[in-house]
C-alpha cells in the first residue's frame, strides 16, 4: 500500500461503514487502510461480479476491473454485476457502472484488454493485490507468475460444476500456485465451466471467500488462506483446508527458479490459448460476420458442429463435424478467407488453431459463437430456444 | 489395511510408496496429491509411504471462474 497519511473519512462515509467502525478489528484506521488499498479484478464474470461488489461496499478506495469480453445471455445464470439489458455490452463499462452506483466514494479504474505477458507488468504495478476470477489457465499462469515476480499477493479463486477451490499465493514466505500445479495442464486436460456447467451459486461463495481474504490482508487481520488450499463442496456442503507448503523445488519461486521472466510460452499449451495482440485478427465478432455476408465478400463459411444440429439451423455454411475436420481438409477453399463456427465458440476455437497449424493462413473464429450471433439477432425465439440448448449441452 | 483416497476406502495389502499407490490409482493429470491433510510437493513423493488408515486427497485444478 502507498505509504502516505491516511485518507480522511467524509461524513457520509463515517455513515456508510457505520457497520465497520464498531469492529475493533476494522475501525477507522481499518477503513482508512481499505479507501487506500487498491485491488485489481482480473475478469469481472462468476468471480469477479460478486467479489466486486463487495469490495466496493466495504469501501475498497480503487478497484480496477480488467476484461475484454461482452455480456453474453448465458452469463447472468451466476455473474450477478451484469444484467439482462447489458447483454452485449462490455463487462469492464456494465460492471462499473453498478459498483459506482453502489458506492459513489471509490474510485473503479476500467482497463478494456486481456492481460498478457506484454502488459502484465506494468497494468499489476497500479495495484497492492489482485484476485484472480479468470476462466482459463493461460490467464492463470500468467497471474501467478507475474504477481510472483512482482511481489503482489495473488487471491486465487476456481470453480466448476458444485465445487470451488480458493487461496493466496504469492505472500512472502508462502507458496505459490505453482507449488501446487507446477504446470498448466495441456490442451483440453481439464475442461472448462462452457464445457461442462457450473451451478451459478458456486461463484458467488467462491469469489466470496477471495473478497474476505482480500479484506482482511489490507487490514491485517485474521488467519489468511496463504499456505493453505480451500476446498468447497456445494453439494455435501464441505469446506475442507489442505495445508499447501511452498515447494523448494517450484520452478518460479523455489530455490533455483527457471522462470525469471514473463512469456508466453511459459504458459503455453492451455485449455484455452494465451491470448495475444493478434487474438483479435483470430477472432470475428457476431456484427463484423454479419456485415461481411451482407457484403457478399467471399468469406467461407465451415460450421463445425454436428449434423444434426446443423440441420436445425444454420448460416448457409460448409457441414465439417469438428472430428471429422482432420480427414476433409480438401473441403476447405484455401484461398478464401474462413470463418469457424460452432455453437459457443469453443470447438469453432480448436479447429481455427488447427487449421492454421495446418497451412490456413487466413482463419478466424466466431466469437461465442451461434450463441453469440442469436443475442444480436432478429430471430424467432424458437430457434434461438434449439441453439440455446444445443450451446448448454 | 485401509487407507481413505479421495474420503473413499481402498484396500492395500502392504504399506506401499507414493508413487507405487498413485501407479496403481492411475489419476487424470494435472494433480495434487495431499497426505494427510499436507500437498506433497512432487520432488518429495518417494520420501512418502503409505500406512494403515492414511488419508489421500488427488486434486485437480478447476479452472472456470
Amino acid at each position: 500500500m502507498t505509504k502516505q497519511d491516511p485518507p480522511t473519512l467524509s461524513s457520509s462515509e463515517m455513515l456508510r461503514y457505520a457497520r465497520h467502525l464498531l469492529l475493533p478489528e476494522v475501525g477507522l484506521k481499518g477503513q482508512q487502510k481499505l479507501k487506500t488499498a487498491r485491488v485489481l479484478c482480473v475478469g469481472v464474470g462468476g468471480l469477479g461480479s460478486p467479489l466486486a461488489f463487495y469490495l466496493a461496499a466495504a469501501g475498497v478506495g480503487t478497484l480496477g476491473l480488467i476484461d475484454d469480453d461482452v455480456v453474453n445471455v448465458s452469463n447472468l445464470q451466476r455473474q450477478i454485476l451484469h444484467a439482462d439489458r447489458d447483454c452485449g455490452r462490455s463487462k469492464v463499462d456494465s460492471a462499473a457502472e453498478k459498483l459506482e452506483a453502489l458506492n459513489p466514494a471509490i474510485r473503479v479504474v476500467r482497463h478494456h484488454t486481456r492481460l498478457t505477458a506484454h502488459n502484465a507488468s506494468e497494468i499489476l504495478q497500479q495495484y497492492d493485490i489482485v484476485a484472480d476470477g479468470t476462466d482459463n489457465f493461460a490467464a492463470r499462469y500468467l497471474i501467478n507468475d507475474a504477481c510472483v515476480l512482482l511481489g503482489k499477493p495473488n487471491v486465487h479463486g476456481a470453480i466448476d460444476r458444485f465445487t470451488g477451490m480458493v487461496s493466496i499465493f504469492g505472500v512472502p514466505g508462502g507458496p505459490c500456485y505453482r507449488c501446487l500445479f507446477p504446470e498448466p495442464p495441456r490442451a483440453g486436460q481439464i475442461p472448462s465451466c462452457a464445457q461442462i456447467g457450473v451451478l451459478g451459486v458456486v461463484p458467488g461463495l467462491i469469489g466470496m471467500m477471495q473478497a474476505t481474504e482480500i479484506i482482511k490482508w489490507i487490514l491485517g487481520i485474521g488467519e489468511s488462506l496463504s499456505g493453505v488450499l480451500l476446498r468447497i463442496d456445494a453439494l455435501a456442503q464441505s469446506y475442507q483446508k489442505i495445508v499447501l507448503p511452498k515447494d523448494p523445488d517450484c520452478p518460479l519461486c523455489g530455490t533455483h527458479p527457471s522462470i525469471r521472466h514473463l512469456n508466453e510460452e511459459t504458459t503455453e499449451g492451455c485449455t484455452l490459448p494465451s491470448r495475444t495482440d493478434n487474438e483479435r485478427e483470430e477472432q470475428i465478432s457476431p456484427r463484423d460476420l454479419k456485415q461481411r455476408i451482407a457484403r457478399n465478400d467471399g468469406i467461407f463459411l465451415l460450421d463445425v458442429r454436428t449434423p444434426e444440429a446443423f440441420a436445425q439451423w444454420n448460416l448457409g455454411g460448409h457441414l465439417i463435424p469438428a472430428e471429422q475436420v482432420a480427414a476433409r481438409l480438401n473441403e476447405i477453399d484455401q484461398s478464401s478467407e474462413i470463418v469457424v463456427i460452432c455453437s459457443v465458440g469453443i470447438r469453432s476455437q480448436s479447429v481455427a488453431e488447427f487449421l492454421r497449424a495446418h497451412g490456413f493462413s487466413r482463419v478466424r473464429n466466431l466469437r461465442g459463437g451461434l450463441h453469440a450471433w442469436l443475442q444480436e439477432s432478429d430471430v424467432p425465439s424458437v430457434v434461438k430456444d434449439v441453439v440455446r440448448e444445443e450451446a448448454m449441452q | 489395511m485401509t487407507i481413505q483416497v479421495n474420503g473413499k476406502a481402498y484396500a492395500l495389502d502392504e504399506e506401499v510408496p507414493l508413487p507405487e499407490l498413485l501407479a496403481r490409482l492411475q489419476p487424470r493429470k494435472p494433480f495434487a496429491v495431499a497426505h494427510n491433510g499436507k500437498f506433497v510437493p512432487r520432488s518429495q513423493y518417494d520420501a512418502h509411504r503409505i500406512a494403515a488408515n492414511d488419508q489421500i486427497e488427488i486434486v485437480q485444478p478447476s479452472v472456470g471462474g
